[in-house]
């Protein structure tokens, strides 16, 4: 599910200066209007998506009510439906996910855009965006044959025998889990982040870091003090695309999460998130209540990304007022 | 490049045109399992019935009773019986019945990968049921090694290995656990997705047998097709009559053919655990639905034309594709229910 930025159409610039007739017969307010048909079109399918997931699973929420949001039980045969494993694993994982790829992914930018050299910086780029447009499958095949193997045989092993103590790193050693399906997304989102803050950082002003360097930074501070805190919101940006990507991501997690829906504090067991129990339940789904409750699922997915979206944006806006710079 | 794509369109246009004119055209959707059998009837009958396109998608057994309930395909296609109340929602919405005319069997056969075990397991209804229900948790455990004498199992944890998205496989292993173990009867029960007691789930066979595969100690179960395509190793399973049968097309049509003789008239039978000394345990019929009544006898003919064929020479492809043939039994009864349709 990706971010959805609706831009509010104001009155062009020219608007005002001639009558609504001329402006009409000149062709610019036809396609004003036809340019606000398209914008209004995505909130258009907003809303009628919400109103699907919700008309769907009207059974559902009636049946279970709040108790969806907290019970663990999910058994499609005694009809007994409770989302709290799956939002539980699709936090969970995307949260691995974020920890892994947000500081390789701003580091890497942060190369390419400031240190670099621009034949590399571009060459990079090109590889950068065909991992990007890499179908989600092959991420999953290549958990499924290189990450989840190593895990079982390396990793795990390795993180219990040095942090077995702690919870999180507990249990058999099965490869599969929150940890391999965070890795995996971490993967998938890294392109995501490296892309757009590469061009945010590319984007700000030349006045920006000469001025740090004339009043004697060096290379580095210039970068980190100016340049990145000018480029933040951007680079929030980024962070948040690959949040949405990585909540939503259903193929490469199914292949490599191991399906099961369990709340454990472990990393290393296996989990389930919700995406993937859609995908996975929803074409044999026989009884009316188990069909309305993987869409109710729906419904929860749409509601995390939206408040998660919803919290960046206050996010961006609180630190942007407390920042000194950043107004891109 | 404008005017070769209105070129492309046009001729599509008559082509589709032509098409549509000439041929008359049914579609089905349903379960997956039976789809490469399927796709081959369907083009093996169209070179005999050029007038007569047969389009069907596999999207899986709950989508085709969805899709045929709600008439949006001619016929549908299920792994698992419709259950009384899909029936009666049928009949509600259009008046009329729908037929179950079984078609091919599949079956369901225990994996396994266990390192320096290279012999054929043994294994009996109770070490099934146990292992899937989080009972017997070491490989060693009595009632795994009791009929298996002489072969070195080890002390290690079993990883339990099972389908995760809803399948017919699913619903042919569940139902075979329903019938041995009153456990798991109450507790999990039958189904495409049940609320499994232990395990990882995987998706689709092959991701089942390549996490068995890449996963010491671990138990699972994958169509019988499959395995052979696939040349994996499977064990044996104990039937009804105490003997452990080995999975194959012949001990697959007894299972079948033991079950025959109770065939109710709508052919909804499960044919799990069935009868006779040759019959493999995990054995299940693949189902067509065809509504009971058409509106359009040219659809009717077709249908009606094809299950004929599909009960008679249709019969000889299935061993090629791995699929076991219906007993001979079971064919004539469906060729007599055959005049249901009208």
């Amino acid at each position: 599910m990706a971010i959805t930025t609706t831009i509010v159409p104001t009155a062009g610039p020219v608007a005002g200066s001639r009558s609504f007739l001329s402006r009409l017969r000149e062709g610019d307010e036809i396609a004003r209007m036809i340019t606000f048909l398209f914008a209004a079109s995505v909130v258009l399918v907003t809303v009628l998506l919400v109103f699907e997931l919700w008309q769907g699973s009207v059974l559902a929420r009636h049946k279970f009510g709040f108790n969806f949001f907290h019970t663990s039980v999910w058994d499609p045969i005694f009809e007994q439906f409770g989302a709290l494993p799956f939002i539980y694993g699709t936090l969970v994982t995307a949260a691995v996910a974020l920890l892994i790829a947000v500081p390789l992914g701003i580091g890497a930018a942060i190369f390419l855009a400031e240190l670099a050299p621009a034949r590399v910086s571009d060459t990079l780029e090109f590889f950068i965006d065909l991992l990007a447009a890499v179908p989600s499958v092959i991420y999953g095949v290549l958990g499924v044959f290189i990450i989840v193997p190593l895990m079982r045989q390396y990793v795990h092993p390795a993180l219990k025998h040095s942090l077995g103590f702690l919870p999180l790193f507990q249990g058999p050693a099965y490869g599969v889990g929150f940890l391999t399906a965070g890795i995996v997304l971490a993967i998938m989102v890294i392109p995501y982040i490296i892309s757009v803050s590469r061009e945010v950082l590319l984007s700000v002003p030349r006045d920006q870091r000469e001025a740090a360097l004339s009043l004697g930074a060096t290379r580095w501070e210039s970068t980190w003090k100016v340049v990145v805190p000018f480029a933040r919101a951007g680079i929030f940006g980024s962070i948040f695309l690959a949040l949405a990507r990585a909540l939503g991501e259903t193929m490469a997690v199914t292949m490599v999460i191991g399906n099961t829906p369990t709340i454990s504090a472990s990393l290393l067991s296996p989990g389930y998130s919700i995406a993937a129990v859609i995908a996975n339940e929803f074409t044999e789904a026989t009884g009316e209540l188990h069909t309305q409750s993987l869409i109710e699922l729906g419904l929860v997915l749409f509601i995390l990304t939206f408040l998660l979206n919803g919290f960046a944006r206050l996010l961006i806006v609180a630190t942007s007022k407390r920042g000194s710079g950043a107004r891109a | 490049m404008k005017r070769i794509a209105g070129m492309l369109l046009v001729v599509l246009t008559v082509a589709g045109v032509l098409w549509a004119d000439s041929a008359l055209s049914i579609t089905g959707a349903g379960a997956t399992f039976p789809y490469p059998m399927y796709s081959k009837w369907f083009d093996e009958y169209h070179k005999k019935n050029s007038n007569l396109e047969i389009n069907y998608q596999s999207i899986g057994s709950g989508g085709g009773i969805k899709q045929v309930t709600e008439g949006t395909v001619d016929f549908g296609a299920t792994d698992g019986p419709m259950n009384d109340d899909q029936l009666k929602a049928y009949q509600d919405k259009h008046g009329f019945g729908i037929l179950h005319f079984p078609t091919v069997l599949g079956a369901d056969v225990p994996a396994y990968n266990i390192p320096g075990v290279t012999a054929e397991l043994n294994f009996t209804q109770d070490a099934i049921a146990g292992i899937f229900l989080g009972k017997i948790t070491k490989w060693n455990d009595p009632a795994i090694a009791g009929p298996n004498k002489g072969v070195n199992l080890p002390a290690n944890d079993i990883v339990v290995v099972h389908r995760s998205e809803g399948s017919g496989t699913t619903y042919i292993w569940t139902d075979y656990l329903s019938k041995v173990s009153e456990e798991w009867k109450t507790k999990v029960g039958k189904g495409a997705s049940v609320n499994w007691p232990v395990g990882l789930g995987a998706k689709g066979n092959e991701s089942v047998a390549g996490t068995i595969k890449n996963t010491p100690d671990s138990f699972g179960y994958v169509e019988l097709i499959y395995a052979i395509q696939n040349n994996m190793p499977y064990g044996r399973v104990r039937n009804s009559s105490g003997v452990f049968v080995k999975a194959d097309l012949a001990s697959v049509t007894a299972a079948a053919a033991g079950a025959a003789k109770s065939m109710p008239d709508d052919f909804r039978v499960s044919i799990t655990d069935a009868p006779g000394k040759t019959a493999y345990p995990i054995s299940s019929f693949t189902w067509l639905l065809v509504p009971a009544k058409f509106s359009d006898a040219t659809k009717r003919d077709a249908i009606k034309g094809f299950v004929k064929w599909m009960l008679a020479d249709g019969q000889n492809y299935t061993e090629a594709l791995s699929y076991a043939k219906l007993p001979k039994e079971v064919v004539a009864k469906e060729l007599k229910a055959l005049n249901n349709v009208q």
